[in-house]
């Protein structure tokens, strides 16, 4: 008897948006509108580098998601693909002069070392155990931080990669002029070559996403969640369990390295700390568990969250410190160089009123067929 | 092509224990061959040897003439083995119908397609959902599978197993777990696919009018070894059948009888 009408109400569920769903649905609106307008709304070069970031990492998220939440690998070698991306524009621009040349080359390096290490490390140790293969990755990811600390004459060490990026994206470079033959300007923003680098990083960030968006839509992304759910049984109806696995981990490492050269070109910085470093490997795990593994679409919602803590944060208990100042302990417990606590509690929260991810929790899972 | 299948001497030993002792059998085409044998006889065992779950200690699979003892399972279903589980094994977050049509889609190797026309998924869904209608599933189609009963998750492994359209259906008590109301729309579709002379069809099942109904040939396993292999009269009358149910299974002679 109640198990009739819980179908019946799961049924009707599906068939009905849920007022979660519409918030996601709205939350999501307005992070990619403010994303697509970001130098027309904030008019601060900081908001502008937080915005790039945010696309990047959606990009990094999301392709991380395809693994842990789609097929259930665990991997801890996300970065390094990143990391091989980002070097590799880096090198190649450094060594070759800033050209469009130097981008494609040292792109197509980069992401053909990613493919190449992810096909071996997949097919050495995918058919393993699970926590195995995630010790591989650690193991792999530990030894190319070292690398790169090591081989500073190609990788600029500890400092990384100072270098330009193409002319396109200089701020004197002028897109379009007006009557006067000065720049011209859309809603008081110089078109200039800051703002084609900007775009450049969303239009590549687009694309990237929408790669993404296509694979776990397709049939494809089914047969990753079977293996996900039941290795044994994807095996038994015909799917080649290793072959999938191998397939999605190179398919995540190549998105990662396009990712991490985009993030080359506008950074014009290229070290561990910005594209290597274990701190950006925890950032990307935070930021798939905060917007819900499996859903893709969390990858917005958990990365725009989390950058906004890790760069606003500060500022606003600065802010909170002082209006509370004639307060007792609070103005102590507000104090700026606290962030990180307050950051750790706001995640802890999350993970607690939303154990499956804002997206997730808050719209459930869209079930096709 | 019609298909053939046999087992050589086929042998597991886990540790000291002989799970399936040098079991031999040739199974033809058109033929449903019902294995039965008390708990722990060795059924399950066999199949996940044919399927390929498990690799034999000694002794050959041998499938259409080649030996495919060493193939993994996924091989072997592409070959046309197809196999439903005593222990329900369903992917429980995706839906019904996804679930019948990952089946579809891997046989149609459309796995690894990202591009997809439209109306080619359609077919693949349209397909997955007669194989629903077959098991009297349509109702369920979009629930994710966790949510459904136990019966109605035992119906959707047969219907991934019909789903595979195999040339050598496996069936591992596939009525266990069902109600009597549920279990004819199974026992309809297993009688249908006998009915095709190209399809070998291996049941494990337990209930002796089933048996009685469906059985052109049975197998006896006990402790591992093949003590019986014939028609169900024959089969039925042998001393030897009759002193396993009546020493090991207390429950069965009537059943037997
Ligand atoms: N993976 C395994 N490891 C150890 N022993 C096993 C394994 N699988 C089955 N067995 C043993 O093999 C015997 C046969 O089991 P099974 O094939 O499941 O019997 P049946 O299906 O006829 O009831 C049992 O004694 C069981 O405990
Ligand atoms: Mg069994």
């Amino acid at each position: 008897m109640s198990m009739v009408s819980e179908t019946a109400t799961a049924a009707a569920g599906r068939n009905t948006r849920s007022a979660g769903w519409w918030i996601v649905a709205l939350a999501i609106g307005g992070i990619l509108f403010a994303l697509a307008f970001a130098p027309f709304l904030f008019d601060n070069v900081r908001s502008q580098q937080v915005a790039a970031r945010i696309c990047i990492f959606i990009v990094l998220v999301a392709s991380y998601d395809l693994l842990i939440g789609y097929t259930g690998i665990v991997s801890f070698a996300h970065t390094m693909f990143f990391g091989l991306g980002a070097y590799g524009a880096a090198i190649a621009l450094r060594g070759m002069g800033p050209g469009w040349d130097a981008v494609a080359v040292g792109t197509l390096a980069g992401v053909g070392a990613a493919a190449l290490l992810a096909i071996l490390i997949g097919l050495l140790s995918l058919r393993v155990k699970a926590i195995f293969f995630a010790m591989v990755t650690l193991a792999a990811a530990s030894v190319m931080l070292v690398l790169a600390s090591q081989l500073s004459g190609l990788t600029g060490g500890e400092d990384g990669i100072t270098y330009r990026a193409p002319d396109l994206f200089k701020p004197a470079t002028k897109l379009w002029l007006d009557a006067d033959g000065k720049v011209a300007t859309l809603w008081g923003v110089k078109l200039n070559g800051k703002l084609a680098a900007y775009y450049f990083v969303v239009l590549s960030c687009a694309l990237l996403f929408a790669v993404i968006l296509r694979v776990v839509a397709s049939p494809l992304g089914t047969v990753l969640e079977a293996i996900r759910e039941n290795e044994m049984r994807a095996e038994a109806i015909g799917y080649r369990v290793v072959a999938y696995r191998t397939g999605v981990f190179c398919l995540a490492a190549v998105l990662a390295a396009l990712a991490g050269s985009v993030w080359a070109v506008w950074l014009k910085y290229t070290g561990p700390d910005t594209a290597l470093s274990f701190a950006i490997m925890i950032d990307i795990l935070l930021m798939v568990v905060i917007g819900g593994m499996g859903t893709v679409w969390g990858a917005v919602l958990g990365v725009t969250l989390m950058s906004l803590a890790q760069f606003y944060l500060k500022d606003l208990m600065e802010v909170a410190a002082h209006a509370t100042g004639d307060l007792p302990l609070l103005p102590e417990l507000l104090d700026p160089d606290r962030w990180l606590l307050w950051l750790g509690i706001l995640f802890i929260l999350l993970v607690y009123f939303f154990p499956k991810g804002l997206v997730g929790t808050l719209a459930g899972k869209e079930r096709r067929a | 092509m019609t298909v053939s299948l046999s087992l050589s001497d086929l042998t597991i030993r886990f540790g000291g224990h002989v799970a399936v002792d040098a079991v031999s059998a040739t199974f033809r085409p058109g033929e449903l061959t019902v294995i039965v044998g008390p708990n722990g006889a060795g059924k399950t065992t066999c199949f996940n040897l044919v399927s390929g779950q498990l690799k034999p200690t000694s002794g050959q699979v041998m499938l259409d003439g080649r030996d495919i003892s060493n193939w993994s399972p996924a091989a072997r279903a592409r070959a046309g083995i197809g196999r439903a589980f005593q222990l329900t094994s369903l992917f429980p977050d995706l839906s019904v119908l996804e679930n019948v049509r990952l089946a579809v889609q891997a046989r149609e190797g459309q796995g690894a397609s990202l591009w997809r026309r439209a109306r080619a998924l359609t077919a693949l869904r349209d397909e997955a959902l007669q194989h629903l209608a077959d098991v009297r599933l349509t109702d369920m189609a979009q629930l994710p599978v966790s949510a459904l009963p136990h019966g109605d998750q035992r119906k959707l492994e047969v219907a991934l197993l019909a789903a595979m359209r195999p040339r050598v259906f496996m069936f591992d008590e596939p009525t266990a777990g069902m109600s009597v109301d549920e279990a004819p729309a199974i026992l309809d579709l297993i009688a249908r696919i006998k009915g095709d002379p190209d399809r070998i069809v291996l049941l494990v099942e337990h209930k002796m009018d089933v048996v009685r109904a469906l059985a052109d040939r049975i197998i006896v396993l006990h402790n591992g070894a093949l003590v019986a292999d014939g028609p169900p009269d024959e089969v039925m009358a042998l001393p030897v059948v009759r002193e396993i149910y009546l020493g090991a299974d207390a429950a069965a002679p009537e059943a037997m009888a």
